[in-house]
């Protein structure tokens, strides 16, 4: 694979959008559809090169060596552009063009006759080439400008029906959080930079994430012996990298945004806000997991932040009635189980359960599209009884469904498993409160998700949108109970099978049980490239295995009862659990937290109108008179020009002899 | 003179050449068209020699072929100038397809002093001796005062004859300074003054000689006054508003673009042993152009006169980055002020032009050459509005743009040599800038027009603007391709 294929992942999705924009909007609108095939054929050309970048980096096992590209150089600052093709970029580029390929297609049904139609897919385009831009990035300037230009993208699709109040301002809402974090990710950019004597001395650079890895651990490069950067120093710019992962993946406190950007289309959610830029957190902290190694408190913090977001956002799954925000709180849920697997030390189960999740998670959220499309609401309390019109979606659901409870033998189990492991063998006061809430969370995972199952698809019809009586209104579809159309359960049919299948990348289990295509552990072993500190392959642990399918199985039993046999009342539940039910339906007040006290009280009572006083009294006067200093004094000199040549010879002459003058003085 | 002669003087000798033939098509065909393509198209031969020149030089850095007695120097600092200046006369010649339409005597020698003039341009940057630098400069002069004067009204004439007059006295001062650093060195050779400084030189008197000293100091003023620094940029604002707009935008860049290689060159081989001392007389200068030229900027009407003023200030911030001579005292180091002074050239050369034909494209039509006649040009001429407005922005130096990138080379040279407090004044200049740039880009935006009439666009001028706008953007985003060439460039100097 030549480099240029390489840089063509990322320009084909570009060239889609930019042909989309410029040239099929404002001259073939009429011609719309044209707009999804080009799409389709560049992303397919993306999967395709992908497939290629996977396939020579793992018969080669390790990095593509390309060198960094010179972009802007300053004296000794050197901002380079490039690709990093390892392992983790490999697998990377598999999952975002598999998964956005799969969900173009079915955008095509579930956008059809949308009048923003080929708006939709210039977005979609744009944002899979930004996705695919920031995993190929070898340099954490080009990653920032990715990383926003994904943001962008997905604040355009979050609000791409924007005349929808609603829509406009759950847009607005997840630009804003996750630029929140992306503070501390450009404050960790700019230590880089006041740091830079460290890795110039040394002959790095300090923008270059090898680099910066390499300098985190110490090392050798090129024979020389590279001193490592104190963990100090470490410590401050992982938090800061941290800080924009929080915010991109909804980690636990700038989780509020997810929740709220599924009045995105459904497409949208389940590509963007499910399987691809929401693990751009867990991808940038795996990126610079070597630096995260070199800081215990890192590690702590993401640990911790991972596990309590793991565990917080279940709680709230578990209450919810719209089935997407049940999709949200689960995503939100098992990022934080990713981040967690992260501060653990399991690099490598971590991504190895992102691979597994965009699987299951982006078929959940495909299937709730093609629910709504039947039934035109997203309430499940309005749904039931689908599993008779529609069995594609119903089968599909089920096997994300059991994936993503982690039952043997589909992919789920495999991740989870590994994570589970990892925890409990990390030990100490962390490790032991990480690892059981992983198991609670394993629970009500197990629990949420069914209760959507059951209550979707099985028991009476509900009436829809019809019996929501003016509630939102989907896509714009009425009732029409009916199986979607084929291009819609295709790709659904796809990722169920990839949703069986993906957990064999890691394959626990030796060759003797006849899965020898693959290799035992290669999944682990492919990611294995850096020499990590802690990277224990975590080895299949039966009696963890058996602890998470028995847990598993009792949240779906719970599930079972209280919706399908209807022997327990949820209500009786509800009212036991009390003033934590209620909390939980709120969502524990966060969204009441950050509008009114936060942004009201302080940012608008206090700050705004301070700032506002001090600029309109302080700056705009100081302003003022500087302007009419400047205005006055250039009309003073210009009062020079005269026109009259003798003037002009006789101020040269005088120039001349001034400086003289001057300079004779002064030495 | 020898065959070898002829061979390094080939692009100037085939741009007047050029000259002559557009002439002699001028006399002959009835079609005035044919002038400009045959000009822009003639303008192949001088780059393709240029471009073999560049290829004889190979890859070895600072390499060097002279001629005519030791007089000519081609290498890669000549001709990245060379390159630039039959760049901007090519541009130039496309933007005035519509003004030569319009005047009624002598296209053809209107074509042909252009080609004169650039000849002399490149000359300028290639020559290594006091006397035929001087001379170099008068086939500049010469025919600009000229083509200032092209437009045969009270106004035009008036700004070619002060541009006459007052070159006349400059080149006068020059020559007086060249006379002294003569009597001083003993030579008017630039290789043969860096080895006599080296040997008697007073370090308790500034430049090492009283004699030297105002000798330099006149050889500044006369190169001051072609790259219109202060204190010697009051005939700027008077010829750039008098003369036909295509010749103010050619004056604004190549003009200054050869005065700056001429400067570089002078100051970097023969001066560079008393660098400290004339580093600090082109930083002072700097200041006060920048400040004088944004000051007064502020307080004009008009758009010509306007880009006058901020000429005068860009031709500051270019001096920054010639006072920077420190930046190539830390060993192994590249060094970024002359490089980022040819840098700057280019991006200032491709703004400065957009600008100028964009207000070509728009005064012609309007007759009026008022900031307030842009007045609803966003709506009236979208694509001359957008493009314009994009220079301001270069001109003021934001990212996209060559104009920032070219800021952002130019002072952190200077911020490099320890020369903090100048980029303090550049900075704070910038910040001033926008007050008048930025006006016309709301006049333009956001007041009513007059008329809601469109502005036709004639085709061979908007190939121009668009290419001059395209080179905006591509510098300001890729800057390391031009910047790698201006870097072999400016090693010559050292």
């Amino acid at each position: 694979m030549t480099e240029g294929a390489a840089w063509a992942i990322l320009f084909l999705p570009l060239a889609s959008f930019l042909v989309i924009a410029l040239v099929i909007r404002p001259f073939l609108n009429r011609y719309d559809s044209l707009s999804g095939y080009v799409t389709i054929l560049a992303i397919g050309a993306a999967f395709v090169l992908s497939l290629m970048a996977l396939a020579e980096v793992a018969s080669g096992k390790g990095e593509i060596g390309w060198a960094a590209h010179s972009w802007l150089v300053i004296g000794s600052l050197d901002i380079s552009v490039g690709i990093l093709m390892d392992p983790l970029t490999a697998i990377m580029l598999v999952v975002v063009s598999g998964v956005s390929l799969a969900v173009q297609i079915y955008s095509q049904g579930y956008m059809k006759g949308d009048s923003g139609y080929s708006r939709y897919f210039a977005f979609m385009s744009l944002f899979t080439a930004s996705m695919l831009g920031l995993v190929l990035s070898r340099n954490i300037i080009q990653v920032y400008v990715f990383w926003e230009l994904v943001g962008l993208s997905s604040y355009l699709l979050i609000g791409f029906w924007h005349d929808r109040p609603s829509a406009a301002a759950a847009a607005k809402k997840a630009f804003l959080v996750t630029r929140l974090g992306d503070v501390g990710f450009m404050l960790a950019i700019l230590y880089l930079f006041f740091n830079r004597e460290a890795f110039l001395s040394q002959g790095l650079n300090p923008f270059e994430i090898g680099h910066i890895n390499l300098l985190a651990q110490g090392g050798e490069l090129a024979g020389a012996q590279i001193v490592a950067m104190g963990s100090g120093v470490a410590t401050w710019v992982a938090l800061g990298i941290f800080a924009g992962a929080v915010g991109k993946s909804a980690q636990f406190p700038l989780h509020v945004w997810l929740p709220d950007a599924m009045e995105g289309p459904t497409p949208v959610s389940a590509l963007i806000h499910a399987a691809t830029m929401v693990v751009a957190g867990v991808f940038l902290v795996a990126r610079f997991f070597p630096l995260f190694e070199a800081s215990t408190t890192a590690m702590g913090v993401v640990a911790a932040i991972g596990a309590f977001t793991a565990f917080f956002a279940a709680t709230m799954g578990l209450v919810m009635f719209d089935i997407k925000r049940v999709l949200a709180y689960s995503t939100v849920s098992q990022l934080g189980y990713m981040m967690l697997a992260l501060g653990v030390g399991a690099y490598e189960a971590a991504i190895f359960h992102l691979f597994n999740h965009a699987f299951f998670k982006a078929l959940l959220f495909l299937g709730s599209g093609s629910v709504n499309h039947a039934t035109g609401t997203f309430d499940m309390r309005y749904m039931g009884g689908l599993r008779r019109h529609m069995p594609w979606t119903y089968i599909t659901f089920l096997i994300a469904a059991l994936s993503i409870c982690g039952l043997f033998p589909l992919a789920g189990f495999w991740s989870k498993d590994e994570i589970l492991v990892a925890a409990w063998n990390f030990g100490g006061g962390l490790g032991q409160v990480v690892f059981w809430l992983a198991l609670v969370t394993a629970f009500m995972t197990a629990f949420y998700i069914f209760r959507a199952l059951f209550m979707t698809f099985h028991g009476e019809f509900q009436g829809g949108v019809e019996a929501e009586h003016g509630g939102h209104n989907g896509g714009g579809h009425g009732v029409h109970l009916a199986e979607s159309p084929m291009v819609m359960v295709l790709p659904m049919a796809v990722l169920a099978v990839l949703s069986i299948v993906s957990g064999f990348m890691a394959n626990p289990l030796n060759s003797a049980w006849g899965l020898g295509v693959i290799p035992a552990h290669w999944f682990v072993d492919f990611l294995d490239h850096v020499e990590l500190v802690s990277l224990h392959a975590a080895k299949f642990n039966l009696v963890m295995a058996a602890l998470g399918t028995a847990v598993a199985l009792a949240g779906i039993g719970l599930a079972y009862l209280m919706y399908y046999r209807r022997s327990v009342d949820p209500d009786d539940i509800a009212a036991g659990m009390g003033p934590g039910y209620t909390a939980a339906v709120h969502k524990y007040y966060f969204d009441n937290l950050y509008e009114d006290v936060v942004t009201r009280g302080l940012f608008y009572r206090g700050l705004a109108l301070a700032t506002d006083w001090i600029d309109r009294n302080i700056v705009d006067m100081a302003g003022t008179a500087i302007a009419w200093v400047g205005r006055n004094m250039g009309r003073a000199i210009g009062k020079l020009e005269t026109g009259q040549v003798q003037a002009y010879g006789a101020g040269i002459s005088a120039g001349l002899v001034l400086i003289v003058v001057v300079f004779v003085i002064w030495s | 003179m020898t065959l070898h002669d002829v061979y390094l003087l080939s692009p100037e000798l085939s741009l007047a050449a050029l000259g002559l033939v557009v002439i002699l098509v001028d006399m002959t065909f009835r079609n005035k068209g044919l002038l400009a393509i045959v000009s822009v198209v003639g303008l192949a031969v001088p780059i393709a020699l240029s471009l073999i020149l560049w290829s004889d030089l190979g890859g070895e850095p600072g390499a060097q072929m002279t001629g005519i007695f030791g007089t000519l120097a081609v290498d890669k600092f000549s001709l990245f100038i060379k390159f630039l200046v039959l760049g901007v006369v090519g541009l130039v010649i496309m933007s005035s397809v519509g003004y030569v339409s319009n005047i009624r005597f002598f296209p053809g020698e209107y074509h042909g002093l252009m080609l004169f003039s650039a000849s002399g341009m490149m000359l300028l940057a290639a020559t290594t001796d006091l006397i035929s630098i001087y001379i170099a400069l008068e086939l500049t002069s010469l025919p600009l005062a000229a083509l200032a004067a092209f437009q045969r009204d009270s106004r035009s004439t008036e700004a070619g004859m002060k541009f006459l007059l007052l070159s006349a006295m400059s080149s006068a001062v020059l020559l007086y300074g060249m006379a002294l650093v003569y009597g001083f060195t003993g030579t008017t050779h630039l290789d043969g003054i860096l080895e006599r400084l080296g040997q008697a030189l007073d370090p308790s008197v500034p430049f090492g000689s009283y004699g030297l000293f105002i000798g330099v100091v006149m050889v500044v003023a006369g190169f001051g006054f072609k790259i219109s620094a202060v204190p010697f940029q009051m005939w700027v604002p008077d010829v750039y508003e008098g003369a036909p707009t295509p010749v103010t935008a050619y004056l604004s860049v190549a003009s200054k673009a050869a005065g700056f290689a001429v400067i570089l060159r002078v100051f970097y081989v023969a001066f560079g042993e008393i660098s400290l001392d004339w580093s600090g007389l082109f930083a002072v200068l700097s200041a006060l152009s920048m400040t004088v030229g944004n000051l007064v900027a502020i307080a004009q009407r008009n758009i010509k006169r306007m880009l006058a003023y901020s000429t005068i200030a860009h031709a500051g911030y270019l001096l920054a980055g010639v006072a920077a001579i420190a930046a190539r005292v830390p060993e192994g180091e590249s060094s970024i002020g002359p490089s980022g002074v040819l840098f700057y050239l280019v991006g200032y050369a491709f703004t400065n032009l957009a600008a100028f034909f964009a207000i070509i494209a728009i005064s012609n039509r309007t007759g009026s050459e008022m900031i307030s006649s842009f007045a609803g040009m966003g709506r009236r001429a979208p694509l001359l509005a957008i493009v314009l407005a994009f220079a301001m922005v270069s001109l003021l130096g934001i990212p996209p743009t060559a104009g920032f990138m070219g800021k952002l080379y130019v002072f952190s040279a200077a911020m490099k040599a320890d020369l903090a407090w100048l980029v303090v004044v550049g900075v704070v200049n910038s910040a001033v800038s926008a007050y008048y740039y930025l006006r016309v880009v709301r006049v333009m935006y956001m007041t009513d027009p007059e008329d809601e009439e469109r502005v036709p666009v004639v085709r061979v001028p908007m190939v121009a603007l668009y290419l001059t706008g395209l080179g905006i953007l591509a510098l300001g985003v890729f800057p390391g391709p031009i910047m790698n060439v201006a870097e072999k460039a400016a090693g010559v100097l050292f």
